[in-house]
């Protein structure tokens, strides 16, 4: 085994909590990882949030988030064990043999100095080599990673580039000291398909050209499928799976990897558009202020009771801001909206009760969008006043009910939204805005921040409570599958356009207009291969 | 420099000068409410009904409050600060050297309480939570906790009189040179350093701390970089902002808010001279005075301002 790089044993990991009024306890987060790396592979990490994947691919550079501590086993790159190293050694081996690539570059590159400083500031501090020569192979690695203008690209500030840009950015400085190993830790999560397809494409190439070896964390089979040799599919801290990637996604062996695979496979006829719409927009254009651009332009949409419109772009496109436009939080410039068949007046303020009671709103961000002192019961207990004037048992009741619709269960009522997981959370959001009993939730990226299993649940439970309470919903998103999934109808926006609208299956049938037909080819699939297959019919068209 | 920048600037520069305006009526109205009157005050127990209408209608006090305000204002811009009630001498001749030997004692204060601040800032954030962190932080609270008159009486005691190394009266004019000026400072300055530490000491602390939650201070210290290098390169330009303000609100108090440290020291600065003449219900003096310690401090603030606009990467270079 002369070219294993990196060869992890037993490999056990600890923090401590404090949880209040108790004294401090050790839990462990991570046990019994094995994991063999040689050089110039590629070995994904896969699992969902608090599987335990970030925590042991930092384990390589010797690096604990947040308290948290590497406490046995051996992590060995090279032979020497990075656990028994001091201070100093650790410093020797971070950026120069083991480096880090996170999941929002954006915020970590430090926004006060230019890129080309910190791409090459390992370089020079590991005295790799001297500053020309690393600024010259910086300005080659930008350029092998596809950006623009590579010579004066590092003469710019992180806010300058876009997020994309910002991520390959990221990848350059980690590979310009030359290291062996690269952790990739989420580093397409927060961008646009059509933006990830590139980044996947360019991490590939630059891997493939370098040699180095990487661990490549995701929550996303389909995208870790199309750059890793093998997969390592872990849960609450422990291994559940460990194979090819072929194998992997092809006959996954345990039950919970096979449920990875198979997630998002959500069966859903969708229902004909009825003759009168619940909600017509008609002609809006709206803009942030009098005489910025608009960021929608003339967009005219329908969705029928009890229904559910996708409105699907990437960041932007004005998805949000029409949801903005619908609740009265910004009064459009231009066009009205017909609800009821009545209009909406264009300002929150000039609502009533029973509009705004009708129309309801659920968050991507679930945990800032509650109160955190209040308990789940008053969180939910609030619209039953606010609306129908319940109180006592009566309401308690109907939380009680509630809780019950979305699947949770009554002890939750004393709950703080801190004693929730994600899940939990948004289904409390959901139970919220069902207690106004509204004609219309509008829901702003709901599954976006969860896990895919987590998510799946969260759209059964949607599309149950639509079947049974008749409410419609205006479903904003980025994620295709996920529209593929509920939708009845679909509304594609870009640049503030809707590009394509109609029922679901005249929307994903062909032929295609060009952003349409990108952003469908842009949607990683489960197989090995399609990364390739995608850029190579992209190019060709 | 772009333009937008230059816009920015400009807006404040603008702005300061309007609230410099405003306080301008401000001190003028208030100066006004005060009770008694002038004349009355001035001519003491020689006020006939006649003495005090000849000598309001000398000082002007027999003129609408707007007209006077107008003729000050105007005065003021044109450097004429008015004239004492109490000694009748002119007021910008008596004040403007004063107001030199306060600039003196804030200026070499500042040169070495500000670095200090700020070095011993980075120096507790590197050894957050252990002894530098705490000795730093318990002795800087010390300091500021105890009132600058114990502070500087302390000082006096140990270094002037026990060991004699400092003069306890620190008098200057101008036929001394700068090395006998500045040994003649030495003791009120160390005491308000002592007093303006800890404020931008701890402003310095939590500012970087606050910074070193950020991901990029992670990127930082998964490249292998030394905690001070860290802290240094990567936090300390990002946390200039809340630093430079309090910085700031500092150096205004090392102007307009010496006046115990002056008394104690005998030092010939501005404070001194005001406290004399609010004694001495000397309303010109106290006016200008006020206008002058209204500028510092909106003068100084600006500049907090312009500052942060000009470390602002986002600002500095728009997309």
């Amino acid at each position: 085994m002369a070219d294993t790089l990196l060869d992890i044993r037993n490999l056990k990991i600890e923090a401590t909590t404090y949880p209040p009024g108790e004294p401090p306890q050790d839990i462990t987060i991570v046990e019994g990882i094995n994991l063999t790396l040689e050089r110039g592979k590629v070995m994904g990490l896969i699992g969902e949030s608090g599987a335990g994947k970030s925590t042991i691919g930092l384990s390589p550079a010797g690096y604990g988030r947040g308290g948290v501590r590497l406490t046995g086993g051996e992590v060995l790159i090279n032979g020497r064990d990075v656990l028994k190293e001091g201070p100093a050694g650790l410093r020797n081996l971070r950026g120069k043999a083991v480096c880090y690539v996170a999941q929002s570059a954006a915020a970590a590159f430090n926004p006060a100095q230019k890129l080309m400083e910190q791409v090459i500031e390992t370089t020079l501090l590991h005295k790799l080599a001297k500053r020309p020569e690393a600024e010259a192979r910086a300005v080659e690695l930008f350029r092998q990673l596809g950006l623009p203008d590579p010579e004066h690209f590092g003469d710019r500030y992180p806010h300058q580039v876009s997020g994309g840009q910002l991520q390959r950015a990221m990848t350059a400085m980690a590979l310009c000291p030359q290291p062996d190993l690269i952790i990739f830790d989420e580093p397409t999560t927060a961008l646009d398909v059509t933006t990830q397809i590139d980044v996947l494409a360019a991490i590939k190439h630059a891997i493939k050209t370098t040699g180095v070896g990487a661990l490549y964390i995701t929550h996303d089979l389909a995208v870790v499928a199309q750059v890793a040799d093998d997969i390592m599919v872990l849960r609450h801290g422990k291994m559940v799976e460990l194979g090819s990637a072929q194998q992997i996604i092809a006959e996954p062996k345990e039950a919970y990897t096979q449920a990875l695979v198979s997630v998002r496979s959500i069966e859903h006829s969708a229902k004909a558009p009825t003759e009168t719409p619940l909600l017509s927009v008609d002609n809006i254009s709206a803009a942030y202020s009098n005489n910025a651009q608009n960021v929608l332009n003339s967009i005219n949409l329908a969705l029928s009771p009890g229904q559910t419109l996708a409105v699907v772009g990437e960041s932007g496109s004005g998805k949000s801001t029409l949801a903005r436009v619908i609740t009265g939080l910004l009064p459009p410039n231009q066009g009205q909206i017909l609800f009821d068949g009545q209009p909406l007046p264009a300002a929150l303020k000039a609502r009533d009760k029973e509009t705004l009671r009708e129309l309801q709103m659920i968050y991507q961000m679930a945990d800032v969008a509650m109160n955190p002192r209040h308990t789940v019961g008053t969180i939910i207990g609030r619209p039953l006043t606010f609306y129908f004037g319940l109180s006592g048992k009566v309401r308690h009741q109907r939380v009680l009910e509630l809780l019950e619709e979305t699947e949770l269960d009554a002890s939750y009522i004393d709950r703080y939204p801190a004693e929730l997981s994600g899940g939990q959370k948004q289904r409390v959001c959901i139970a919220r805005a069902l207690a106004a009993n509204p004609k219309l939730i509008i829901c702003d990226e709901v599954t976006s921040a969860l896990d895919p299993l987590v998510a799946d649940g969260i759209l059964k439970l949607l599309l149950r409570l639509q079947a049974r309470e008749n409410v419609a919903y205006l479903f904003i998103t980025h994620d295709l599958a996920t529209v593929k999934a509920i939708a009845d109808s679909i509304a594609v926006m870009h640049q503030g356009n809707v590009v394509r609208y109609g029922t679901r299956s005249e929307v994903l049938s062909p032929p295609f207009d060009d952003y349409t037909q990108t952003l469908l080819a842009s949607v990683p699939q489960m197989k090995i291969g399609w990364l390739e297959e995608a850029i190579q019919t992209r190019s060709t068209t | 420099m772009n333009l937008f920048v230059v816009r920015l600037i400009a807006q404040r520069i603008a702005l300061g000068l309007l609230l410099l305006l405003a306080v301008s009526v401000l001190i003028f109205v208030g100066t006004q409410l005060l009770p008694g009157d002038v004349a009355q005050s001035i001519l003491g127990q020689s006020a006939t009904p006649e003495a005090v209408d000849n000598l309001r209608r000398e000082l002007g006090l027999d003129q609408p409050a707007w007209v006077r305000y107008f003729d000050w204002l105007g005065g003021m811009l044109q450097g004429d600060l008015g004239t004492a009630l109490s000694n009748r001498q002119d007021i910008g001749q008596s004040l403007w050297g004063r107001v030199g030997n306060t600039l003196f004692l804030a200026f070499w204060t500042a040169l070495v309480a500000v670095p200090l601040a700020i070095l011993l800032g980075l120096v507790a954030v590197r050894y957050q939570s252990r002894w530098p962190d705490k000795v730093i932080s318990g002795s800087t609270l010390t300091a500021i906790s105890l009132p600058e008159f114990f502070i500087g009486y302390l000082m006096i005691y140990v270094f002037a009189v026990q060991f004699g190394w400092f003069p306890s009266v620190s008098t200057v004019h101008s036929s001394m040179s700068l090395g006998e000026r500045l040994h003649a400072i030495a003791l009120p300055a160390a005491t308000l350093t002592l007093v303006i530490l800890a404020h931008m000491m701890r402003m310095t602390r939590a500012a970087i701390l606050n910074v070193m939650q950020s991901p990029y201070i992670e990127t930082a210290e998964l490249k292998g970089l030394r905690s001070f290098r860290i802290i240094a390169r990567h936090a300390f330009p990002n946390a200039i902002a809340p630093v430079v303000n309090v910085v700031m609100l500092n150096l205004a108090f090392l102007i307009v808010g010496v006046v115990v440290v002056e008394v104690i020291f005998v030092y010939p600065g501005m404070g001194q001279y005001l406290i004399d003449h609010v004694s001495k219900r000397d309303v010109p003096v106290v006016q200008a005075v006020g206008l002058i310690f209204a500028a510092v401090y909106i003068g100084l603030n600006m500049l907090a301002d312009i500052i942060a606009i000009l470390c602002n990467p986002r600002l500095r270079h728009p997309k």
